[in-house]
């Protein structure tokens, strides 16, 4: 009755994607005009909570190992509490900067979660070499918010916090359970479809 | 001190402020329409990523995962909910 793990990750693609825009249109309009009306201030945060509520289910129901449990529950974890703290800060009840920290911390785990439980090389399969690469891309990212938790203003690292997002539903969009990458597939992974 | 002067500067200033706001405006009407065009696009490289083009034999999830059309819904969304009062916001 589970639907294939391919499809959950473009479920999430989406959300991602819902993310990259509103923080990428955020970081071209400004934060001033982005927070004139109450409903858009809570948009971004909110949309990363129930990210990470909907990936409780994912840990429940997809425990093919006890690494993937783990990850997805990382996940869940971190992804609610930067939504958290995101809403805590839109509403007021949390005034300092730093509190974007969070944030990047929240990337740290979510990308070595991605590394700790692919077991698989690179070229494995398509999907083994997407969780490298989202892993790696996790990691590399967290500057940006970082970066922002020092220099609020910055325009460079807020182009490249919604980048993350947007890169990461790409990549998301591209996984498949079992395919080729540049025409690498492990005889292992299974049967291959399009 | 030549008044004209100072009264070109000021001039140049909101100009500069004038084009910045409608580059932004621009931006913002056009963003959610570009994704979903990119979602299109997307649909007509990978047709085969549609179930819904032939629906027969498919299953549940089959059926309800289609993820170029999930792209044009959420740049149709962003378009119609997010856009218009941002750029109204930007207006002002």
């Amino acid at each position: 009755m589970t639907p294939p793990s391919e499809m959950v990750h473009w479920w999430f693609a989406t959300g991602f994607l819902i993310l990259g825009l509103l923080q990428l249109t955020e970081a071209v309009v400004g934060h001033e005009v982005w927070t004139l009306r109450a409903w858009r201030r809570y948009l971004w945060p909110g949309v990363l909570f129930t990210l990470g509520v909907l990936m409780w289910p994912v840990m429940t129901f997809f425990t093919n190992s006890t690494i993937h449990m783990l990850a997805h529950g990382s996940w869940a974890q971190v992804l609610m509490l930067a939504g958290a703290v995101e809403l805590a800060v839109a509403r007021g009840k949390l005034r300092s900067r730093y509190w974007r920290l969070w944030s990047s911390l929240a990337l740290v785990i979510s990308g070595a979660a991605f590394l700790v439980h692919e077991q698989h090389g690179w070229l494995f399969s398509r999907a083994a070499f997407l969780h490298h690469t989202l892993g790696w891309t996790l990691l590399v990212a967290a500057i940006f918010p970082l970066v922002q938790a020092f220099r609020p203003r910055s325009l460079t690292a807020a182009v490249g916090f919604a980048s993350t997002f947007l890169v990461t539903a790409a990549l998301l969009y591209c996984d498949r359970d079992t395919a080729a990458i540049f025409g690498h597939l492990s005889q292992y992974a299974g049967v291959p479809h399009r | 001190m030549s008044a004209e002067i100072a009264r070109e500067l000021r001039t140049e200033g909101a100009t500069h402020q004038v084009v910045a706001v409608s580059w932004r405006i621009r931006f913002v009407r056009s963003l959610g329409l570009i994704v979903a065009l990119a979602g299109i696009a997307w649909a007509i490289a990978q047709p085969y990523r549609i179930t819904l083009l032939d629906p027969f034999g498919q299953g549940f999830w089959w059926l309800l995962s289609e993820p170029p059309l999930y792209v044009v819904v959420v740049g149709l969304l962003f378009h119609l909910i997010v856009a218009p009062a941002l750029a109204e916001d930007l207006e002002r």
